[in-house]
């Protein structure tokens, strides 16, 4: 198995994440102001005196103010400022998070920023493990040594010129003060830390894999992408648009409707099967159920859509077309579904029946629909594809959801349905019964058993929806007499 | 030259035409038209379950079309199909390639579908006949990583590329039916529509577009963002679009009114959004930040009223199950957590 993405070039490597970079390092310079910041202190920290320390607390305190926010938030901003890098623990510096107590911390050099121009490469990581490995063999901790391992065989080839970069360091680095050569180790050990995690430690630049498109690279806008983008700004500039008040109040329309219907926002009766570990709902909720709740029969009434989604309510639907006689349009609908989503091999037969059983004329489900849509239904059935009836059934179901659907809501068999239902009291379970039903728990009915039901379901529908013969009922009349 | 320059003016003339045509039809804002709706309140969800199995990043998760199984992928190679509610595993099923970064449940229940970085869409087949779980087809033509797919039926699923391109397969054939192209960065992330007949994307040019399935064309392109959207998904009344991206906001486009009606931010979040999903009711969204959190926003009155926060690491994936009772939500900390 070959992965077969093309390296990207280098600048992309911070695109994922740089858009916040420019907002969180507006903080981050706010909060070093000497006058307004976040207020620092020389601290000893073995034998060595490091300057401008800052404790979690006052960072948290700082933040706070600033934001205005819950501590919750607070915490959660100030351990991303950890994670990211642009301040790093002193002590602990494996754990990336920001504690509310007096842990040190420093913010690390803008030298060091994740959004400097400059990959951390692993032969930098290299250099950085080598160098550490020559101030003192076994300083190394295991995951470091497994990574210095691991690049010591990949980057075999550059390991001498890796060895004398790291020598040059080392050396240039015993030049400086003591003071500040401890500062720009812990800089650098907390940089590495951020771009090189230890395991079980959560850094966020860590990306994922990274994305294709390079950002720098110039648009290179063909002519004939010109004409092409122009032509679809036009069809834009043609396409009617709703007002904005309109799509609103839809929006808001549809929100209220379905308020109670949202199990986050309404409870769900008997239980929430999730709190309670009492499957009632669900049991009640199946798909074959003789009595639906009322909640079920209450979304029925929303839109056609609904209706029909829901297969017990497409049930209830049947049985007030079978009374109106008037079947033929959903029958329609649902056959023209089975040969949308069916599989390619059934489509020329599925396309004959239809066909013979609603559009030939005189068929024996004959559906009502306009010349021009009949023609050219008829016309595509010679080759027929997925979408061939797509035309038709759009059709009927318009026809349905203006003037069927309506004459259901205000009919015997609805109200009917409406008034049976099912509207079971909540239960109200103490702790120990919680615990008896999470023990419990029965798996429910196997999807196998659900499926035999389905089928055999569909094949006395299939039976009953038969065109009749008429002379064999015939026959068999006389055969009474 | 001439021409280009001339095709140039002319683009950006139509632009500023359909900026002016859509600023006409906006006589009014969300707040507006949700001033007399009561507040949600604060909502409270609790963690009632936790799926532990997966050794690595968690990629994505899907819920298939019944209350309680769910598939998630992670990057230890292994798909693992859940019962939720007994925590149980029904099927792990072992990858070839372990750089999955997406997975999808069929709405019949009979098939899963992961990819990633392998450039391909692998379908498994659930219901074999000797029960065990096997490839059943692999798509092969994308040339970048795929990072989303979703199923439309056993016969048909749509799937996203870094290559920039959605594609529409015919799994019994294993070839592409439609490549929709048009997007000029990475396409991150696709949602299908309730009615199966559009499907929206959302890609690193920091646009989404809406696509006609049947067609084969882009309806419309929706853009304000500034960085890459990450997700997005359907209002439930299919009607609207809400987009997730880098900029740290979620927006609310509107399909017919062909413009954005709301955006979703606060000063206070500054790290970008990784995954979201509407509730039922299209009154909550739940979005999963950089952050390690998960915020709650209420679509109408554009205020956070909740946050779940639980993980340790970047939530990476987010799904709200069919009958809308519990949200899962996967992270890179290996865990796939279940609310309520």
């Amino acid at each position: 198995m070959t992965i077969r993405t093309v390296r990207p070039n280098r600048v992309q490597h911070f695109r994922p994440r740089t858009h916040c970079f420019k907002k969180l390092e507006a903080m981050v310079v706010e909060m070093q102001d000497p006058n307004s910041g976040v207020k620092g202190s020389e601290q000893k920290l073995n034998v060595n005196t490091i300057p401008h320390v800052i404790t979690g607390e006052d960072v948290i305190a700082w933040i706070t103010t600033k934001m205005k926010t819950t501590p919750e938030e607070v915490q959660a901003f100030g351990t991303m400022l950890v994670a990211y890098g642009y301040i790093y623990p002193l002590q602990n510096h494996k754990k990336l998070v920001m504690c509310n107590d007096t842990s040190l911390y420093r913010f690390q050099t803008p030298y060091f920023w994740p959004t400097q121009n400059w990959v951390a490469e692993d032969s930098d990581y290299a250099i950085y493990l080598a160098k550490r490995n020559i101030r003192k063999k076994g300083m190394l901790e295991p995951y470091e040594q497994a990574h210095y391992n691991h690049l010591h065989d990949w980057l075999n080839h550059k390991w001498d010129f890796i060895v004398m970069q790291a020598t040059e360091q080392y050396r240039a680095g015993k030049e400086r003060k003591k003071p500040d050569r401890v500062v720009f180790d812990c800089q650098e050990r907390a940089y590495w830390i951020v771009n090189r995690p230890p395991p079980r430690t959560h850094s966020a630049m860590d990306t994922g894999p990274e994305r294709l498109i390079d950002p720098t690279a110039d648009e290179k806008i063909t002519f004939d992408a010109y004409r092409r983008m122009n032509l679809f700004y036009q069809q834009a500039i043609m396409r009617s648009k709703v007002k904005s008040s309109v799509s609103l109040g839809a929006l808001a329309k549809y929100v209220t409707t379905y308020k109670n219907h949202d199990p986050f926002l309404a409870p769900c009766l008997p239980s929430n099967p999730w709190q309670t570990d009492n499957d009632t709902y669900w049991t009640y909720n199946m798909r074959r159920v003789d009595v639906p709740t009322k909640m079920r029969v209450e979304r029925w009434s929303f839109s056609l859509f609904e209706l029909l989604s829901d297969l017990r309510g497409r049930d209830d639907f049947k049985v007030f077309l079978k009374k109106e006689f008037s079947g033929e349009n959903l029958a329609f609908w649902e056959a023209a579904e089975e040969l949308k989503w069916g599989t390619a091999s059934s489509m020329p037969s599925k396309a004959e029946t239809i066909f013979k059983t609603f559009l030939v004329p005189g068929a024996p489900r004959w559906i009502n629909i306009d010349g021009r849509t009949m023609g050219l239904t008829v016309k595509g059935l010679d080759h027929p594809h997925r979408y061939v009836l797509e035309a038709a059934q759009t059709h009927v179901f318009l026809l349905m959801k203006k003037d069927t659907f309506f004459r259901y809501l205000k009919s015997p068999v609805y109200k009917d349905s409406q008034k049976k239902a099912l509207n079971p009291e909540s239960h109200s379970f103490s702790p120990a019964q919680l615990e008896q039903n999470a023990q419990n728990r029965s798996p429910g009915i196997h999807p196998i058993i659900l499926w035999q039901q389905e089928e055999e379901e569909k094949a006395k529908a299939a039976v009953a929806s038969a065109p009749v013969d008429i002379k064999a009922m015939m026959s068999k009349i006389d055969r009474k007499k | 030259m001439g021409e280009m320059e001339e095709l140039r003016k002319e683009a950006e003339s139509l632009k500023d035409q359909i900026t002016a045509a859509r600023k006409t039809v906006q006589d009014t804002t969300l707040q507006e038209a949700a001033a007399g709706i009561t507040a949600v309140g604060r909502v409270q969800l609790k963690t009632r379950k936790t799926l532990r199995g997966h050794l690595a990043k968690i990629y994505a998760m899907h819920w298939g079309a019944d209350s309680t199984l769910c598939v998630s992928a992670s990057q230890d190679g292994k798909l693992i199909v859940w019962d939720s509610i007994t925590t149980n595993k029904v099927n792990a099923i072992p990858l070839k390639s372990s750089w999955v970064m997406t997975c999808a449940y069929a709405p019949s229940g009979n098939l899963v579908a992961c990819g990633g970085l392998d450039n391909m869409c692998s379908i498994y087949n659930l219901k074999g006949k000797d029960g065990n779980v096997k490839v059943m087809r692999e798509l092969a033509a994308h040339t970048g990583y795929l990072s989303c797919c979703r199923f439309l039926s056993d016969t048909e699923i749509i799937t996203s590329s870094g290559d920039c391109t959605c594609v529409l397969w015919d799994i019994e054939t294993g070839t592409e039916k439609t490549i929709f192209a048009g997007h000029l960065g990475d396409c991150m992330s696709l949602a299908v529509s309730p009615d199966f007949k559009f499907f929206i994307s959302g890609a690193c040019d920091f646009t989404a577009k809406l696509w006609d399935i049947r067609e084969a064309q882009c309806r419309q392109t929706f853009s304000g963002h500034e960085s890459d959207i990450n997700a997005i998904g359907f209002f439930p009344n299919g009607n609207a679009v809400i987009t997730g991206s880098d900029d740290a906001t979620c927006k609310l486009y509107d399909l017919r009114a062909d413009q954005e009606l709301n955006t979703y931010q606060d000063s206070s979040i500054m790290c970008g959004v990784t995954s979201l999903a509407p509730s039922v009711s299209g009154r909550l969204l739940l979005a999963g930040y950089d952050d390690f959190n998960v915020n709650i926003w209420d679509t109408l009155k554009s205020e956070r009223v909740g946050v779940l926060a639980g993980h340790d690491n970047r939530v990476s994936c987010i799904g709200v199950s069919s009958d809308g009772m519990a949200c899962c939500t996967g992270s890179w900390d290996s865990f796939l957590k279940i609310w309520n």
